[in-house]
C-alpha cells in the first residue's frame, strides 16, 4: 500500500523511512553529506510523536556505540556519518559485528567522491568487507526508502549491524519517493537473550567471530540481499555491463537512448552477488564495470592475474580512476557519441567559498598572523571546520588540515621537535568532537603548545547544528588541567584587535600549555537565531 | 516533455528558493523531478549550482549530461558562464546582469555580458532593478525565474502556486511581493524575446 509521492532528498528518504519501521533512536555527528538525515528526523512532528530519540553525538564513535545500546535494549536505531566520521567510529562498528545486535541497527555512512567538501574519497563498501557485514547501495530516492526496511529486517534476522552506503548525488538529490500507507510499531524493550553476547572476552570473542563468517556467507543467499541485485539479460552479448548504486542511472540514462543494448548486472546490496558474476561474465565477451567510488568490484574480477576476459573500468583508465561518475563519463566508456560541448570562457574565475562578512573567525586569524609575524611562518596547525578557509588567501594563516582534533595533537608532537611557537587553531564543535583527549596528552607531558579554541558556538560549517561545547570551553579545559592563568577568552572582534594580538604574543611565550579561547557567535547562527526570536515575540 | 535545467548563482543568492519554487509546481503537475545541488559548504560566498530536471516520463540519473541543458537560469552573470559545457545547442541562458563582486580578480561586467550574448538564445535582466521597483530587493532570484517561466514546460499559474507555498509562511504581503517579482521577470521576457 503506497501513499502519494513526497519530494524528498536521499538523506531524507532515509531518515522517512527509518522513522516509518519503527526506529526507537537516531544517533549522529554533523557531516556533509550525511547531516540532513538527523536534521530530518529532528524536524519530523512523526519523530516527536513517537519520541524518537534524536540529539546530535559528541562525535561519530559516541554516536556508534549509544546506537548499539539501543539495539541492546531491543530497540531499532540508526547511525549517519559521512565517510570519513566511519574512520572515527571504526573501532565500535568493526566490534559491533562481532557482538552482533539485539535490535535491528542500521549504520548510514555518506561517501563524497570528487571531495566536494572531504578530505578524500574513501569508499565505505570496504569497511562492510573488512566487518563481514552486509551492505547496501541504493540506485535512487525510492530505493533507498524501501532498503530501509530490509535492512532492518536483515539486520534482526542474522543478529548483525548492516552498512547503508550512499554518495554525494544521491544523498543530495530530490526525487519523488511514494511512502508505505503505515508506519510500523516501534519495539518493545527487550534484552538479548545470551547474557554474555555483548561481552567480546577473547574465549567467546572467538566463537562469536567464527558465526559471524558463516553468517556472512549465509547472507549472502538471503531474499533481502539478492532482490536489489538484478541481471537483465540481452542478445548484444559483446559487452556486458555491471552497475553498481547510483552508477546504474547513469548507464540507463545512456541505454535508454541508445541503439543497442547490453546484459546488465545491477548490484546495490553486498556481499556482492558471485553466482551473478559469473553468469554475465559467462555470457558475455567483454565487461564494463561501472563503480562510484573505488573499483571494488573490479579489482576483485581482475584478481591479481587479471588473466581473465577483457574488463573496462577505473583500472584500465576508461573510466578516470578518481572522482565521481555522472552520465557523460558513462556514455565515453560505452563508446556512445557525444554531443560537443561548449568550452567555459577563459574570463571566468574561480570563486571559493569564503568567510562571511563579519566571521569571527577572520578576526581570528588576522591577530593570530600579525602575533606570529616575529616567528615566521609554517607554526599553526588547524582542523577541520570553517576556519579551514584560514588556509586561503589573503590570510595564508595554517599549515595543516588533517582530520577532526589533529591540529591539537599535529601542534604537540611538533613542539617535541622543537617548533617554537607551535600553535593549534580548532573549532568548539571539533575540539569536543576529538581535541579534548589531545588536550590531556598536552597537559600530561606540559607540551609547550598555543591552542586556540576558535569558538563560534556552532557546528558551522555544516549549518549551525548545535555544538556540544557550548558553555564548557573554559571548565573543560580547567578540568583536563590547564592551568586558570593559562586559559584566557578574547572576543574576536577589529575592535579587540590590538589586545588580543598581545594576548596571543604573551601565551606563545609561555613555556607550558595555554589556551585561548577565541569565542563570537556565527554570525548565520546569530541571524537565524534573532530571527526566530523575533517571530516568537 | 523533458526540462534539463541548470541553475547558478554564488551562495546566499537563494537558488535554492527557485528550485523549490519549480519543485513545488512540478509536483502539483505531477512530473517527474530530480533535484540535485552542491551545498555542502554552508559559507556565504562560494558557486553554487543545482541540476533540476523535469519530464513527464521517469528520469534515470540525478545529473544532466554535458550538452543536454534546455535552460541556464542564473542569478549572477558570470556563474551562467561557468555551467557553458551543459548548455545544449539550442539551450537558453537566462541571467540576472547584475555582478556578484566577491573576489579581486572579477572580470569586467560588460565582457561577461559579451560572452553571455554570443550564446543565441540568451534574455539578460537586471533582476536587482526590477525587484526593488516591485517592492524587494531580495526577491531578484524570484525576478530571474519569472523571466526563465516561458521557457519552462509548466503552466505558469503553478509556478504562481509554487511561490505561495513557499512563501506562504512568511505572510501574504512577502507572498504579493514575490508573485508581483514572478510577474515583471516574465514580462520582461515577452516583451524583449518574440520567442
Amino acid at each position: 500500500m503506497r501513499m502519494k509521492n513526497q519530494l524528498l532528498l536521499g538523506d531524507e528518504a532515509i531518515a522517512q523511512a527509518a522513522i516509518d519501521a519503527g526506529l526507537s533512536g537516531m544517533y549522529a555527528y554533523p557531516g556533509t553529506p550525511s547531516t540532513e538525515i538527523m536534521e530530518y528526523i529532528q524536524s519530523s512532528p512523526a519523530a516527536a510523536e513517537r519520541k524518537i530519540h534524536r540529539e546530535w553525538s559528541s562525535n561519530e564513535k559516541t554516536a556508534m556505540e549509544a546506537a548499539l545500546g539501543m539495539s541492546y535494549a531491543g530497540k531499532r536505531a540508526m547511525v549517519a556519518m559521512k565517510h570519513v566520521g566511519l574512520n572515527v567510529a571504526a573501532d565500535s562498528f568493526i566490534n559491533s559485528a562481532m557482538t552482533g545486535i539485539n535490535g535491528g541497527l542500521i549504520v548510514v555512512s555518506a561517501d563524497d567522491p570528487s571531495m566536494h567538501s572531504s578530505q578524500n574519497e574513501q569508499d565505505s563498501r570496504f569497511y562492510a568487507k573488512f566487518a563481514y557485514l552486509p551492505c547496501f547501495e541504493p540506485s535512487d530516492q525510492q530505493e533507498a526508502y524501501d532498503m530501509i526496511f530490509d535492512a532492518f529486517e536483515l539486520s534482526e534476522k542474522y543478529k548483525v549491524p548492516v552498512l547503508f552506503r550512499i554518495t554525494t548525488r544521491l544523498a543530495h538529490s530530490r526525487a519523488g519517493v511514494s511512502l508505505a500507507r503505515e508506519s510500523m510499531p516501534q519495539k518493545k524493550m527487550k534484552l538479548p537473550a545470551d547474557p554474555v553476547q555483548f561481552v567480546l572476552l577473547p574465549a567467546i570473542a572467538r566463537k562469536k567471530y567464527r558465526s559471524l563468517l558463516s553468517t556472512y556467507e549465509t547472507i549472502r543467499l538471503d531474499a533481502r540481499i539478492s532482490r536489489f541485485n538484478s541481471f537483465k539479460d540481452n542478445r548484444h552479448r559483446d559487452l556486458g555491463i555491471i552497475a553498481c548504486g547510483i552508477s546504474y542511472n547513469y548507464l540507463m540514462e545512456n541505454l535508454n537512448e541508445a541503439s543497442v543494448s547490453y546484459p546488465v548486472l545491477k548490484i546495490s546490496a553486498y556481499p556482492f552477488p558471485a553466482d551473478l558474476i559469473k553468469d554475465i561474465t559467462g555470457r558475455c565477451k567483454e565487461l564494463l564495470v561501472l563503480e562510484e567510488g573505488y573499483p571494488i568490484i573490479e579489482e576483485g574480477l581482475r584478481g591479481i592475474l587479471d588473466n581473465g576476459i577483457k574488463i573496462y573500468g577505473r583500472m584500465d583508465g576508461t573510466i578516470p580512476r578518481d572522482g565521481e561518475l555522472n552520465p557523460s563519463i558513462v556514455a565515453r566508456a560505452l563508446g556512445m557519441p557525444v554531443s560537443p560541448i561548449k568550452k567555459v570562457p577563459d574570463l571566468v574565475k574561480m570563486r571559493p567559498p569564503s568567510f562571511c562578512k563579519g566571521c569571527g573567525h577572520s578576526d581570528t586569524f588576522l591577530a593570530l598572523t600579525e602575533a606570529l609575524k616575529k616567528y615566521g611562518p609554517g607554526r599553526v596547525f588547524s582542523d577541520i571546520g570553517c576556519y579551514t578557509l584560514g588556509a586561503l588567501p589573503p590570510y595564508n594563516a595554517i599549515n595543516s588540515c588533517v582530520d577532526m582534533g589533529a591540529s591539537v595533537t599535529m601542534a604537540i608532537g611538533a613542539a617535541d621537535a622543537g617548533l617554537f611557537p607551535s600553535v593549534a587553531v580548532i573549532g568548539d564543535s571539533t575540539f569536543t568532537h576529538s581535541g579534548m583527549t589531545g588536550l590531556l596528552d598536552a597537559v600530561n607531558k606540559n607540551s609547550s603548545v598555543t591552542i586556540i579554541i576558535s569558538d563560534n558556538s556552532t557546528t558551522g560549517m555544516t549549518g549551525g547544528q548545535k555544538s556540544a561545547a557550548t558553555g564548557k570551553l573554559e571548565q573543560i579545559c580547567a578540568g583536563i588541567g590547564v592551568s586558570p592563568d593559562h586559559i584566557k577568552v578574547i572576543v574576536p572582534l577589529r575592535k579587540n584587535h590590538d589586545e588580543n594580538v598581545e594576548i596571543m604574543k604573551k601565551e606563545f611565550e609561555y613555556k607550558g600549555v595555554s589556551v585561548i579561547i577565541s569565542s563570537r557567535e556565527c554570525i548565520q547562527t546569530a541571524a537565524r537565531r534573532k530571527k526566530s526570536e523575533a517571530a516568537r515575540e | 516533455m523533458k526540462n534539463d535545467i541548470i541553475l547558478s548563482g554564488v551562495g546566499g543568492q537563494g537558488i535554492l528558493s527557485i528550485a523549490a519554487v519549480i519543485g513545488f509546481a512540478a509536483v502539483e503537475k505531477n512530473l517527474f523531478l530530480k533535484q540535485s545541488e552542491v551545498h555542502g559548504m554552508s559559507q556565504r560566498g562560494g558557486d553554487v549550482q543545482s541540476h533540476l530536471r523535469l519530464s513527464d516520463t521517469p528520469i534515470a540519473s540525478d545529473l544532466i549530461p554535458h550538452g543536454h541543458a534546455d535552460l541556464i537560469i542564473s542569478v549572477e552573470p558570470m556563474e551562467a558562464l561557468r555551467y557553458l559545457p551543459w548548455l545544449s545547442d539550442q539551450g537558453w541562458i537566462i541571467t540576472n546582469s547584475e555582478p556578484f563582486i566577491n573576489i579581486s580578480n572579477y572580470p569586467p561586467a560588460d565582457k561577461i555580458i559579451e560572452e553571455i550574448r554570443k550564446i543565441t538564445n540568451n534574455i539578460v535582466i537586471d533582476a536587482d532593478k526590477i525587484a526593488k521597483e516591485t517592492g524587494s530587493a531580495r526577491a531578484g532570484n524570484i525576478v530571474v525565474l519569472g523571466a526563465a517561466s516561458p521557457y519552462i514546460s509548466i503552466p505558469y499559474e503553478s509556478l504562481e502556486n509554487g511561490v505561495r507555498k513557499l512563501f506562504g509562511k512568511k505572510g501574504e504581503e512577502i507572498v504579493e511581493m514575490n508573485l508581483r517579482a514572478l510577474k515583471a521577470g516574465r514580462d520582461f521576457t515577452k516583451k524583449n524575446s518574440p520567442k
